[in-house]
């Protein structure tokens, strides 16, 4: 559902260029669980961005479901947006000044959708997170954890084909962590395709298949056989091949 | 979106920055205010000399010598006849003409004893208390008689009697005007300002003196009352038909009052214009005022913008929310404005209860679209900054 063919994308900085992804080809099937590892500065967020249709290879194609998606307006890339991908953010990125509820209603908000079907979607999915006894409370009366869970209730409240989380644990302690990991892991398990980019090599090593990048290149992508140990999983340990 | 969605999304976005909020309101407040308390009193004057127009008789005709208009063949420069007492009968003999009144007007000094005042010394006859409506305090107007040969009788106004005879009664008495004495037969009730003269400040003497004791050879005007409001027209054309018919040229300019009127009012548009102009001035400075807070949000609101448009707002909508902040902030301002400016109107009013100052309706409707227009107006470019942003760039950043 996700096919990327030879792409490049070149940052112009001043006189020079960063090749901050180069030749990347690679297919992720319907309901995967992939965690992109690498180095910082590898190109992790940059191939998110393209993959979540907030920004364009410099060449090469991209398809998502299909559909050549490099080339759209704006206007039908912020749909697709909208109805085909939820974004998880390592900072959150929740409105301070919304509740949690209205943070998880602010997608069906643009979608023009009637207020009570938003709230009642918006309620159902802060349940599914478990979080239903804080859907009045703002971001800053809630936990790390808890900030994380209402974001993933608003990424996944459209139901999008493809969850993409860029370091979603990477403010969090590891026992939010790992419920944020397996609540995710619950909707994947549920059809939803997840692209989660980490540093934690094992959060990688929760994924079916780890994609490996340095130097905007991917280095080696493989799945994961059943008796696999979360630490040998860690990127480092797969460098060499 | 939906449009209230749209709104309480901006309200709520407002909520955040109350102070911020509520310095450009405020900002906004005094320039709409300034608009609607000046307008208000540049109608209100406009209102006063209508009235004034109104209550000095509205069938008004008023001859003077002189062509004023170039209206066509002969041209202003020609040998222009005196306008005489002659004339001034003539006229009143027309049967259009309900009464008619000559005026001569110098200025000298009256005195009465050691105290002496200079005022405008008016020659009429006894129908100029009618045609001006003026009223009698005490005493009695000049009396009626042949224009020509005028008496020594005098009317003061309410000022001059007071300024000279102090507590006397100025009735029977005589005063001096230059080396000619007069007797006091009357003093005029209060009036105030009449456009021209203030009438408090005025004496009035038989015509037929005011010539001679003044040396003139022409009348500065002849007041003519048109019995009815709608012949004003045809008797214009009576007397410029009589006074060519006299002079054997077209040598007097007859103006009726609605002229008149129509030229104060002009004046006074433009005053009232002018005044919305220096209004606006503070209002351009509100509306900088606005985008300066809209900037100031857009920057400080990357992530959420970006946020926004990784969950598939598109710009359009991004540019929408933005410019309902401005606006919001703008007929905010409007609003308190109008608020704002009433409640000056009114504390004018208590102090001078006599002038008719209240906002015209045009000024309250234009105050409200004026100000919508300076938040759209100073909004949209903040409100496209939002929008041409970079939603990776705007992640990317906490
Ligand atoms: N807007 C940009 N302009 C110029 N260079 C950029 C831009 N965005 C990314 N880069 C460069 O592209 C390369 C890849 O960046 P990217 O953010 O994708 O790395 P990353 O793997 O996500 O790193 P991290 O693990 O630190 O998040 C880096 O060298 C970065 O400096
Ligand atoms: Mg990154």
């Amino acid at each position: 559902m996700i096919e990327l063919e030879e792409v490049w994308r070149i940052f112009r900085v001043g006189e020079g260029e960063v090749h901050a992804l180069k030749h990347v080809s690679l297919t992720i099937e319907r309901g995967e669980h992939v965690a992109l590892v690498g180095p910082s500065g590898s190109g992790k967020s940059t191939l998110l961005h393209i993959v979540g249709c907030l920004d364009r290879p410099t060449r090469g194609r991209y398809l998502l479901e299909g559909r050549e998606v490099g080339t759209l307006s704006e206007e039908e890339r912020s749909l697709i947006r909208r109805h085909r991908i939820g974004f998880v953010f390592q900072f959150f990125h929740l409105l301070p000044r919304l509740s949690a509820l209205a943070n998880v209603e602010l997608p069906m908000l643009f979608a023009g959708t009637p207020p009570e079907e938003r709230r009642e979607r918006a309620a159902q999915a802060l349940k599914a997170v478990g979080l239903s006894h804080r859907a009045e409370h703002r971001p800053d009366q809630l936990s790390g954890g808890e900030r994380q869970r209402v974001a993933i209730a608003r990424a996944v409240v459209m139901d999008p084909a493809v969850l993409l989380a860029d370091e979603p644990t990477g403010n969090l302690d590891r026992a939010s962590a790992g419920e944020v990991m397996e609540l995710i892991e619950r909707m994947n398990a549920r059809g939803l395709t997840l692209v989660v980019v980490t540093h934690d090599p094992a959060i990688a090593g929760r994924a079916k298949r780890v994609i490996r990048m340095d130097d905007g290149a991917i280095q080696r992508s493989g799945v994961r056989g059943p008796g696999f140990e979360p630490r040998a999983a860690s990127p480092e340990s797969q460098g060499g091949g | 979106m939906r449009f209230l969605d749209l709104l309480s999304f901006a309200a709520g976005a407002l909520r955040g920055h109350r102070l911020r909020t509520a310095l450009s309101v405020a900002g906004v407040a005094v320039g709409i205010s300034a608009v609607v308390a000046l307008t208000a009193l540049g109608e209100g004057a406009r209102r006063y000399v209508v009235d004034q127009f109104a209550a000095l008789g509205s069938n008004l005709l008023v001859v003077l010598p002189g062509k004023v208009e170039t209206t066509g063949g002969a041209p202003f420069g020609g040998v222009t006849h005196d306008l005489t007492i002659d004339d001034y009968r003539a006229i009143a003999r027309l049967q259009r003409v309900r009464r008619s009144a000559p005026l001569a007007v110098a200025t000298d000094t009256v005195h009465f004893r050691d105290r002496g005042r200079a005022v405008p010394v008016l020659g009429t006859t006894a129908d100029f208390a009618a045609v001006r409506r003026l009223e009698i305090g005490s005493g009695e107007f000049l009396p009626v008689g042949d224009p020509n040969q005028g008496g020594n009788e005098i009317v003061l106004g309410v000022t001059v009697a007071q300024e000279l005879f102090r507590s006397e009664n100025p009735l029977g008495q005589v005063v001096r005007v230059g080396p000619w004495r007069f007797r006091v037969v009357g003093v005029l009730a209060p009036r105030g300002q009449s456009l021209t003269f203030n009438m408090d400040d005025v004496v009035l003497i038989p015509v037929g003196t005011a010539m001679r004791v003044f040396n003139r050879s022409s009348l500065f005007r002849i007041l003519v009352d048109v019995r009815m409001r709608g012949e004003m027209e045809v008797t214009k054309k009576d007397v410029e038909r009589l006074m060519a018919e006299r002079h054997r040229a077209e040598d007097v300019t007859v103006i009726t009052q609605d002229a008149l009127l129509t030229a104060f009012s002009a004046i006074l548009n433009a005053l009232t214009l002018a005044l919305v102009g220096i209004a606006s001035v503070s209002l351009a400075v509100a509306g900088v005022g606005i985008m300066n807070v809209m900037l100031v949000s857009v920057t400080e609101r990357r992530a959420e913008i970006g946020l926004l448009k990784a969950l598939g707002a598109q710009d359009r909508q991004v540019l929408a929310a933005f410019l309902t902040e401005a606006v919001l902030l703008a007929t905010g301002g409007g609003v308190a404005g109008l608020a704002l400016g009433a409640g000056a109107i009114r504390a004018f009013v208590g102090i001078y209860p006599s002038f008719p100052a209240s906002p015209p309706a045009w000024a309250v409707a234009s105050a409200l679209g004026l100000s919508l227009a300076v938040g759209v107006g100073f909004g949209v470019w903040p409100a496209r900054r939002a929008t041409r942003l970079d939603p990776v760039a705007a992640l990317a950043k906490r």
